[in-house]
């Protein structure tokens, strides 16, 4: 661009130069401050995971009490696992998500090679249409759903199960059948956006390896495995790799909402995330929720890291970067 | 099943011809039924929840929530209309900040990812690492919430629950990715040369030839703020701010919410609490919080698709 401006480097291309400079930098800052504010100056803040956090009370202000407090080494993270506590929500946040990356793997793929084989398109549309809508509610919403069913005393679960002269299950309090809930939840709020996912990717294959594949004789089955599964791989993969890189990272509201905060659940339901919540904002606690969320920070990127570099082995191509 | 044999249309819009070898009857029925069942699954939540917003107190009372209630009532809308003070300030509030929310952060997000787009801009490489590394490394809730609580001062105010989600690495990458496959570099070109000015070329020229990138990030940011309640559940102590979300999720333990924030005291406050069709009330909210989603996503569906196809794919 700049040689159509002025071929030969003179003194008005390079003020030319510098005052695009200046406007590209200044269309820049906004998001540049808010990142430096909101993003990077709390990065400063991860020294709490290594300190007694106190309030110094003839100063009280951030600065000052982070200053004033005790440096404590590795004290905070000692403390996180020598709880039980820290067991429990590791084992959770990594197997819901090993189980839900899986699982929303082969649901969603498989739902997009079945609308994409549907013949009429409107109502295909349609299927695709309701099944993204989960996707658009909040969590907040999502527990009123849920409360529907399962209140002890009004939900439609609870009455059947009394209609039927059951025991009925008190679901808020009975932290067993906690797994299962949450994964019908997450399948139902989030497979209709993989599914959508894979479908774009699906419309994007060449039509005439079916066309050619169905002259060669191959049957839908073999079409589908053969053609359709190889050519979305690259898709597959990187939602794969974006999955296991937040492995440690688990849905917030999930976990909060659905679950209705509610104490004895919290064997099945407590993830990294409620705690680090837990800990600041109940028992305020900044330096465990640091020091656990510095974790989190770090193990997932060692996970990325490592799902990515397995990928290239495999597979070049389909690898992030 | 009647039988479209004339060229569908793709999900992306572009006509491709009509496959010959079409799954066989038999299969098709049987797909249909498997993701006729997951479709209800998905909205049948909804539906159960707008029937009990119309169940009368005592239909509940006695057989619980129901598909087929004893009896029929629009006494909770009733209430939600007569008391609804808080409700309109949160209805409010939630449209606030979704509207303000939604345009200072698609203004930042477009200005960002125009220079980053830009290949003949000096530092685009130092700003394009300086945005995405946030997307891999953070400093935590703790310190963000306390350098926003109290270095920031975002605490019990409109800018809590606007400026703490206003940048998303993610809209930046949709964004960029929009200009790097729309706008020809012959048409900056020819701006330049022209002498049009940087931001004159950006909001008279590329931008309006980027109006679906725009649309995408737009309804992705505005289906954030309108679904937001944890931004409110950290930093929003005063009820007069809360947003829909927020109030809702309040309402989960105490329903007294409503009427303790209505202009109603006194013995006649006293009344309404004793008479308060609390279980229909609560979904009534629900429904009152999906409606506007329900309605407009059909319509907005293709854009925030390809948002998030886009957004996948690259980030």
């Amino acid at each position: 661009m700049s040689d159509s401006l002025a071929p030969t480097k003179t003194k008005g291309y390079h003020s030319a130069k510098r005052k695009k400079t200046w406007a590209l930098t200044s269309m820049v800052l906004p998001g540049a401050i808010w990142l430096v504010l909101l993003r990077y100056l709390p990065m400063f803040g991860i020294v709490l995971a290594f300190k007694d956090y106190q309030i110094y009370t003839r100063a009280p202000t951030l600065f000052h009490n982070i200053q004033h407090s005790e440096w404590v080494g590795l004290k905070n993270f000692k403390f996180l696992f020598t709880t039980t506590d820290s067991w429990i929500m590791i084992r959770n946040t990594i197997g819901y998500n090993a189980l839900w990356i899986v699982l929303g793997i082969v649901i969603a793929v498989s739902f997009a090679v079945m609308l994409n084989e549907l013949t009429n398109r409107f109502v295909a549309k349609t299927y695709q249409t309701l099944m993204f809508f989960p996707y658009f509610l909040s969590w907040v919403v999502a527990s009123y759903f849920v409360q529907a069913f399962l209140d002890p005393t009004r939900g439609l679960i609870s009455n059947i199960q009394s209609n039927l002269g059951m025991e009925v299950t008190s679901w808020y309090n009975d932290s067993k059948p906690w797994p299962v809930i949450l994964t019908i939840a997450n399948l139902w709020k989030n497979v209709g956006y993989s599914t959508v996912l894979y479908l774009a990717a699906i419309a994007g294959i060449d039509t005439t390896q079916y066309e050619a594949a169905s002259i060669e004789g191959a049957n839908k089955w073999q079409q589908v495995w053969h053609i359709t599964i190889p050519n979305i791989r690259p898709m597959i993969t990187i939602l794969f790799i974006m999955n296991v890189g937040k492995i440690f990272n688990a849905d917030f509201g999930l976990f909060y909402n659905v679950p209705m905060n509610s104490g004895p659940l919290f064997p099945t339901t407590q993830v990294v995330d409620t705690y680090v919540y837990r800990a600041l904002m109940a028992t305020s606690n900044p330096g465990m929720s640091t020091a656990a969320s510095l974790l989190q920070n770090v193990v997932g990127f060692i996970c990325l890291m490592g799902a990515n570099t397995i990928i290239r082995k495999l597979d070049e191509e389909s690898s992030l970067f | 099943m009647a039988r479209v044999e004339t060229m569908p249309v793709s999900h992306t819009g572009k006509k491709r011809k009509a496959r010959m070898n079409a799954v066989s009857l038999p299969t098709e029925v049987v797909i249909h039924i498997v993701l006729i069942l997951f479709c209800l699954i998905c909205v049948i939540p909804f539906i159960f929840v707008g029937i009990i917003s119309f169940t009368s107190e005592e239909s509940i009372r006695e057989i619980g929530y129901s598909f087929l209630p004893n009896k029929l009532s629009l006494q909770a809308y009733r209430y939600v209309f007569d008391l609804g003070d808080q409700l309109w300030r949160s209805y409010f509030n939630s449209f606030y900040i979704t509207i303000v929310g939604t345009f200072l952060s698609v203004l930042i997000s477009a200005l960002y990812s125009y220079a980053l787009f830009r290949k003949d801009y000096k530092y685009r490489r130092f700003f394009t690492i300086f945005c995405f590394f946030t997307m891999l490394f953070g400093g935590g809730l703790a310190p963000t919430y306390m350098v926003c609580k109290n270095l920031l001062g975002l605490s019990d105010n409109y800018a809590a629950l606007i400026v703490p989600t206003l940048l998303n690495p993610f809209n930046v990458i949709i964004m960029r990715t929009f200009f790097q496959t729309s706008i020809p570099l012959d048409l900056l070109d020819s701006a330049a040369i022209d002498g049009s000015g940087e931001y004159h070329t950006l909001f008279h020229i590329v931008l309006p030839i980027s109006k679906p990138g725009i649309a995408s990030i737009s309804l992705l940011t505005s289906l954030a703020y309108w679904n937001e309640w944890f931004l409110s559940m950290l930093y929003i102590r005063d009820a007069k701010y809360f947003p829909l979300q927020y109030l809702l999720m309040r309402m989960q333990n105490q329903v007294d919410f409503l009427v303790k924030n209505s202009s109603k005291i006194g013995p006649e406050a006293a009344k309404i609490m004793r008479d308060l069709p609390q279980e229909s009330l609560r979904m009534a909210l629900v429904v009152l919080i999906v409606i506007p989603i329900a309605f407009a996503y059909p319509f907005f569906q293709r854009y925030i698709i390809s948002g998030l196809t886009i957004g996948s794919i690259k980030g």
